[in-house]
């Protein structure tokens, strides 16, 4: 062991933390309090965090889509960084919804050695996934790429900022922990919307067609389910209605400087993804994103 | 997309040391440069500040300069300081 000296704060301790490759994770929440607190239905918060992480975990699958598939190696690797960011919220978030005892029919499909957030992830079906069109809309051009990502990392960050003061300490750390990844994200996909919409004839006339098929995703995301107006009645939970007037503002703040008009942004519609009503997309995407882990539900690597 | 300029990036790992060339990034403009070098720099805790530089603005000596300019000082060992002892716990001298 080296003597301990005023130098070491200069070269500062090693940080591991964001090394996350391969299989034989430590338990995500090992030494975390995952009591539920008073007056929080477990299987609400749990519900909820399912939510959250399945947007996550569906929209890092859409970004891992463009790996190899890049306009330049730096954008890749990009657009991978921001996938590994909201990969790892997916896993505290559906750890935290096993840890709430939010399990299902998953847990007896995976094997015994498959971790519970591993098993919500790889052995659930297409109807029990909570995510938002939004988050699970097929890829188009990049424009399309850098206009989701905008309005997902847009909403997501209006949500987290809010909920880093949620009841549920874990979800508060979880939300406070994401905040400063999708600042970056939503910088990342502004900057670009902006250069396009400001730049040549086609990539302003790409970046228009892009926001004209992105807006319709919204059409949902602000419809609060029952799970959640009753979490945001007890303080942990966040009504995304509350959300719509910051999100469209931001939205439609960027767009002005990349020289677009705003779009007629859609009229509230009923919660689809949220209870499960998915078009035929997720499960072509589930079927890319589970397909190893269930033929080998052993595998390790 | 072969037409993106080519910045050089430097890195300042910590509190109170310099900024050090690392590589580079091809970048539209300098503000993605920066982006890009956060993104293939620092993705391991590595960084606290990042500059982006136009390759195209680096003026750099030329190898045929190489005697002239730095073969002078290869016979001036009265120019090193190495009477004095380092500590083995000082770093980054």
């Amino acid at each position: 062991m080296h003597e301990e000296t005023v130098y070491d704060a200069l070269t500062g301790a090693p940080d591991d933390a964001r090394w996350a490759f391969g299989t034989g994770f430590d338990d995500p929440l090992a030494g975390v309090d995952t009591t539920v607190p008073e007056g929080v239905a477990p299987a609400d918060l749990g519900a909820y965090c399912l939510m959250l992480g399945d947007d996550a975990l569906v929209l890092a699958q859409r970004l891992t889509e463009w790996i190899t598939r890049a306009p330049e190696l730096e954008e890749e690797v990009a657009v991978a960084n921001i996938a590994l960011d909201l990969l790892g919220q997916a896993r505290l978030l559906l750890a935290r919804t096993a840890a709430a005892g939010v399990l299902g029919p998953c847990r007896e499909r995976a094997g015994a050695s498959v971790p519970d957030e591993d098993a919500l992830a790889y052995f659930r079906d297409p109807g029990e996934f909570r995510c938002t069109a939004l988050a699970a809309a097929p890829n188009g051009d990049f424009a399309h790429l850098v206009v989701r990502l905008l309005a997902a990392a847009t909403l997501r960050l209006a949500a987290f900022d809010r909920l880093r003061s949620s009841r549920d300490p874990v979800l508060a750390a979880v939300a406070a922990k994401g905040v400063a990844e999708l600042s970056y994200a939503r910088e990342h996909a502004a900057r670009w919307v902006v250069r396009l919409g400001d730049g040549t004839a086609e990539s302003h006339r790409r970046i228009r067609a892009a926001v004209e098929a992105v807006a319709p995703l919204l059409a949902d995301v602000f419809t609060p389910t029952d799970v959640e107006l009753r979490l945001a009645a007890g303080g942990a939970a966040v009504d995304p209605a509350a959300l719509r007037a910051e999100v469209l503002g931001v939205l439609d703040a960027v767009l002005a400087h990349a020289t677009l008009e705003p779009p007629s942004w859609p009229a509230g519609a009923p919660p689809r993804g949220r209870l499960g009503d998915h078009g035929p997309e997720v499960a072509e995407l589930l079927a890319g994103l589970q397909g190893l882990a269930r033929a080998h539900p052993e595998a390790t690597w | 997309m072969n037409g993106w300029p080519l910045y050089e990036v430097f890195v300042r790992g910590k509190r109170g040391l310099n900024h050090v060339h690392v590589g580079s990034v091809h970048a539209p403009d300098a503000e993605m440069a920066v982006h890009a070098a956060r993104d293939l720099y620092t993705r391991r805790n590595e960084g606290v500040s990042v500059w982006v530089v136009r390759s195209a603005d680096i003026t750099a000596s030329s190898p045929d300069e190489k005697d002239p300019l730095f073969a002078p000082a290869g016979d001036k060992v009265y120019r090193h300081p190495t009477f004095y002892p380092i500590p083995d716990d000082v770093p980054h001298l």
